[in-house]
């Protein structure tokens, strides 16, 4: 049972707000990804947790024990760096032994543990090697061994793998949450890539300019974005600025069925907009077709120069000046101060004989 | 390295060929560089080390008439030399010893800890460094003087306590700013305390720079001369001191000589080896570099 329980956490630094009024519970077990653009908090609200920072406001509790006035080194938790902080003047072993050796183990159990652990991670036999000796991805691995070997209840990962290329990163972090699954502990993963985030949270957090925007499950935070921040920033989506009047929303030249009046934003994902004949007033034009090889996304133009992208079936070729007829699947309308309005249009038209639901 | 490494024919690409044709050119202005430095560095520290050994070397030849040990033994077997000798060693260990525990601590909390006055106190430690030197050795020495401190060892050893303090504060205020946080903070996140942080995570990541403190310290304190002549005379008579007060007396090159090589050598290789144990960088980042 590893519960972390925050109650309107606050931290400022002099006159920067860096989190305001949280309230978030991450359950035994959970895997949650702190999402969120530079600067939004995502760090703050980790370094909270991990006791590097006492909040300004609020208490945590974990497993229902309050843990806001302890020492990192009296939290069951543990933190892997960004920039991986080994200590550069002791081995691998001796980096991964330094808590156990801190806890008075034995020597043959400290080290088995650490064998068991490199074992884990990947590195079995790398022990005698300075860190120096090491490449980045190695050293991220002995910096989540280093952790993990402390049998922490809750794991804390700073964008551990932010230094690395996109391959490398992409296993790493599936390790980790197999790991993560395996053991069965409670981890935070700060990121500020969504796929990262979408990959592989059990729920998602996202931060923006130290608030909560929304937490939920990955597929629900697509599909389902609370406010026009979150619809913007999780995925590609197309955000154009409209007016609503008579039941309808207009924008950049496009019309959309929608209730309600006054200033709103359209937000539309590029694959719910499909590509059909020419016909008046839902007309773009093409500026540019990228052929990503699985799908097509086309950058278009509408009447009024507003960029729209679309994104459709690998077998369409589309030429550039080229006019085509859109057809919007669905779309989400955003006010200030109301929840989001979402539709949905049920008619699917052809487009040069390609159905895109075959 | 890997530029010399083999090329397989999949790597062979025009730019990769480019790069290494680019490398082959002589580097005029380097070795203009190298030479020059040798020429000044170098040429004095060798013509003194031959005169240590020449006993006859007049005007025009290029080379001494005759070598010999003659001055080493003459040298060698005075008493006054070996007693300077092991008092410099004494006094310089004492004040390198006593900097050190002042401050090293001093030094962290400058680097570490956010106190009021913090930069003013900071200042104060560096502006000993910018009064005219000799200025405040005359004025300790009057005030010496009435605490009978004049011609004691303890009074050789405070004045050249003042004297280290520059680089024994500065030195290690960068070497403990150089210790990254998230260091110490990973090491709080596995159980340490605060106090055992600082033995295990930050002293050891500082230990190289302190220790080129230390070495530069040693070095210089031993080779003072103003302050240890005027506070130190007539009882205190350290290494330097013989070594002028030799030149003066004696108008013969060779006795300086000896005594050059037979104090050059060891701190030189005291350096080498200092350098071998921390790396070069360690004196760069003493520095701020
Ligand atoms: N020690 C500090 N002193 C002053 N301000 C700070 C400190 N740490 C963070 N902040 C401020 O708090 C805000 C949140 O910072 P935080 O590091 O949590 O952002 P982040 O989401 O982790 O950003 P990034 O993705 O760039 O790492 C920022 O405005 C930052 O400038
Ligand atoms: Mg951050």
């Amino acid at each position: 049972m590893a519960q972390v329980r925050l109650t309107g956490i606050a931290k400022a630094f002099g006159k920067v707000t860096a989190l305001d009024a949280m309230d978030l519970v991450i359950d035994d077990g959970e895997l949650v990804c702190l999402l969120g653009p530079s600067g939004s908090g995502k760090s703050t609200l980790l370094r909270v947790i991990g006791g590097f920072e006492t909040p300004s406001e609020g208490t945590i509790a974990i497993d229902g024990v309050d843990v806001t006035h302890l020492p990192p080194e009296r939290r069951p938790t543990a933190m892997v760096f960004q920039s991986h902080a080994l200590w550069s003047h002791m081995t691998v072993h001796g980096n991964i032994a330094f808590g156990l050796k801190l806890r008075r183990l034995p020597r043959t159990e400290i080290r088995e543990r650490v064998e068991k652990v490199l074992d884990l991670v990947g590195l079995a036999g790398y022990g005698a090697r300075l860190p120096s000796q090491l490449s980045g991805g190695q050293q991220q691995r002995v910096a989540l061994a280093r952790s993990l070997v402390i049998e922490p209840k809750i794991l804390l990962l700073d964008e551990p793998f932010a230094s690395l290329d996109q391959h490398l990163r992409e296993r790493l972090r599936d390790e980790v949450r197999d790991i993560q699954q395996r053991l069965g502990i409670t981890a935070v993963f700060v990121t500020h890539g969504q796929d990262e985030a979408l990959a592989i949270s059990d729920r998602i957090v996202v931060l923006a300019d130290g608030r909560m925007q929304q937490v939920g499950r990955p597929g629900e935070i697509y599909a389902e974005p609370k406010t026009a921040f979150v619809a913007g920033f999780i995925g590609a989506m197309n955000m154009l600025d409209g007016t609503l009047a008579e039941g309808e929303v207009v924008a950049g030249g496009l019309r959309l069925a929608a209730e309600g009046a006054g200033p709103a934003r359209l937000a539309i994902r590029p694959e719910d907009i499909a590509l059909t004949e020419p016909e008046d007033g839902r007309t773009v034009t093409v500026r540019r077709m990228i052929d990503f090889g699985s799908h097509v996304v086309i950058d278009s133009a509408l009447a009024d120069g507003t960029h729209l992208r679309i994104q459709t079936d690998k077998t369409i070729r589309v030429e550039a000046g080229e006019r085509v007829g859109i057809h919007v699947e669905q779309w989400t309308v955003f006010r200030d101060g109301e929840a989001p309005s979402r539709y949905r249009s049920d008619t699917v038209r052809p487009f040069r004989e390609v159905r895109r639901y075959a | 390295m890997t530029d010399l490494a083999p090329i397989s024919p999949f790597d062979a690409s025009p730019s990769a060929v480019a790069r290494i044709a680019r490398r082959a050119p002589v580097d005029w202005t380097g070795i203009a560089f190298l030479t020059g430095l040798a020429v000044v560095i170098l040429l004095p520290l060798v013509v003194t080390a031959v005169w240590a050994f020449a006993e006859v070397w007049r005007f025009p030849a290029i080379v001494p008439q005759r070598m010999g040990l003659g001055y080493w033994q003459e040298t060698l077997s005075r008493h006054d030399v070996w007693q300077a000798l092991w008092l410099s060693l004494s006094i310089t260990t004492t004040v390198t010893v006593i900097s050190a525990a002042i401050c090293f601590p001093a030094a962290y909390a400058f680097a570490r800890l956010d106190f009021p006055g913090r930069n003013m106190l900071f200042l104060a430690f560096l502006s000993v460094q910018a009064f005219p030197k000799f200025g405040l050795i005359i004025a300790t020495a009057t005030i010496f003087l009435t605490l009978h401190l004049i011609g004691t060892f303890w009074g050789v050893v405070l004045i050249q306590l003042v004297g280290t303090l520059l680089y024994m504060i500065w030195i290690p205020v960068s070497a403990f700013q150089g210790v990254d946080r998230r260091l110490e903070e990973a090491a709080r996140d596995v159980g340490a305390s605060p106090m055992r942080v600082f033995w295990s995570i930050t002293l050891p990541q500082a230990l190289p720079t302190l220790f080129a403190a230390i070495l530069i310290t040693f070095v210089n304190t031993f080779y003072e001369t103003d302050a240890a002549w005027l506070i130190g005379l007539p009882n205190v008579r350290t290494m330097p001191m013989v070594m002028i007060s030799f030149i003066n007396n004696a108008l013969e090159v060779q006795y300086g000589a000896v005594l050059f090589v037979f104090l050059w050598v060891p701190s030189f290789l005291l350096m080498l080896a200092a350098r071998r144990v921390m790396g070069a960088d360690a004196f760069a980042k003493g520095f701020g570099g």
